[in-house]
């Protein structure tokens, strides 16, 4: 899950690298609008709707707290 | 809170559009994004192209303009109007009311209660429910409700949370007394402490313009607008309204007692079409019931959007047939507002051009 959720993010942005350990929001790596495309791929790949309420930045943070909010919205 | 109403209907819907179309395609460069990911956006927020009214096209302009088309065509008569509501942000003047400048223009019966409602994204629903209680008079048999807005001109062309959406449109919606006594449900909440995450923030009284708020600043996310500008804090209300529709929908089926599977369609206030599928997957409402088409090809006119939704995609099926409809508006206030009801046998139910 982890190399596909970074294959994603290097899709979305990629001038950034998203193996590295840092916060990708506070670093400017995701936007809002990054977050809502993110999204969108994230719910096609894995066959599943992130609930609404979850989508917060905090959410979009890292990789381990991406995959986090997969796994809490069903995904295997 | 929680309303309850019968014996009343509405008889028809009209929805007058400006002619101007704006492709996004044409703006993409004023937001500086890559094209890659204009065109994801495009596809997950429904940009694609809105209609924007002329410089100097008034809300006003567009009632009047309606207003005629249905004397024009027999479809309503002026002596028949005992109500004349107008909802909207951009007021004709802050005095008078726009209702009265309309009331005016037709000149119109004196007794005929005129009002402006200062209300935009549930700006239908708070409408029609007003429009309601007033049927509950004697005095009142028809209730002409307008929802206009000319917002776009109010939002920076370099604000890419809101511009490529903003929609200009008017509505206008007869409610009347009838013998159906099929009820009607609504609710309506408000939350004052976020009135401010959609805003102008100058050109009222607080700030009046000067040439200081017509500056242009730089926000964190790189939107370049003014204090004359509108402004949107757009995480903010994502998060409200996924958090706060989708218990009230829940809420109005059980103060109806009828199961979601009975509502033959959703037709919500359309912000983008994201956040429209967010809440029909929360809701677990099929996307055909739930249209999320007119941001798409009209633009996010705030109070404007859900008789548009009807005027588009229901069509003639609420002309010859009826459908129980659950129609549902939330945003700027912060207000959040729904009805349940039968919509059919209109009069009219279609969309013009001004």
């Amino acid at each position: 899950m982890r190399e596909q959720i970074i294959r994603i993010l290097t899709e979305l942005r990629p001038e950034f690298d998203f193996s590295q350990n840092v916060d990708f929001i506070e670093e400017g790596m995701l936007d809002s609008f990054d977050i809502v495309s993110l999204v969108s791929e994230l719910d096609a790949t894995y066959g599943i709707s992130i609930d609404g309420m979850d989508i917060l930045p905090e959410n979009f943070a890292t990789v381990e707290s991406i995959e986090r909010l997969l796994i809490k919205n069903g995904a295997k | 809170m929680d309303f309850a109403f019968k014996n009343k209907r509405i008889s028809g819907i009209l929805t007058i559009l400006p002619k101007k179309r704006v492709k996004f395609e044409e703006e993409m460069a004023n937001y500086s994004f890559s094209h890659a990911k204009c065109m994801k956006l495009k596809l997950a927020m429904g940009y694609n192209e809105h209609r924007v009214a002329e410089a100097g096209q008034c809300s006003s302009d567009f009632c009047v303009f309606g207003l005629q088309y249905l004397f024009d065509n027999g479809l309503l008569k002026p002596e028949e109007i005992d109500a004349l509501l107008f909802v909207s942000q951009s007021p004709d003047y802050f005095m008078p009311p726009t209702s009265n400048l309309i009331h005016g223009h037709f000149g119109l019966k004196h007794d005929c209660l005129c009002l402006d409602i200062n209300q935009g994204c549930a700006g239908f629903e708070i409408g029609l429910i007003q429009a309601f209680m007033l049927l509950e008079q004697d005095s009142v048999n028809k209730v002409v409700l307008m929802n206009a807005d000319v917002l776009s001109s109010k939002v920076s062309d370099r604000d890419r949370n809101s511009k490529p959406l903003i929609g200009d449109a008017a509505a206008i919606t007869i409610v009347e007394k009838c013998c159906d006594d099929s009820k009607i449900f609504a609710n309506v909440k408000m939350d004052g402490t976020g009135a401010l995450a959609l805003n102008i923030p100058a050109g009222g009284f607080r700030q009046p313009s000067t040439s200081e708020t017509a500056m242009m600043e730089e926000d964190t996310s790189g939107n370049f607008r003014s204090k004359d500008n509108l402004v949107m804090q757009g995480d903010f209300v994502f998060n409200f309204v996924q958090r706060e529709v989708p218990p009230m929908i829940e809420h109005l089926m059980e103060q109806a007692k009828v199961d979601k599977d009975d509502v033959d369609g959703f037709l919500f206030h359309q912000p983008n079409k994201f956040m429209l599928h967010k809440l029909a997957d929360k809701l677990e409402i099929p996307y055909d019931k739930m249209p999320a088409n007119i941001v798409e090809n009209f633009g996010n006119a705030s109070g404007v959007t859900v008789p548009t939704n009807i005027s588009f995609n229901l069509g003639n099926d609420v002309v010859e047939g009826k459908k129980k409809v659950c129609l549902a508006g939330f945003g700027v206030g912060l207000t959040w507002a729904s009805i349940l009801m039968e919509l059919g046998n209109l009069e009219f139910n279609q969309i013009i051009e001004f």
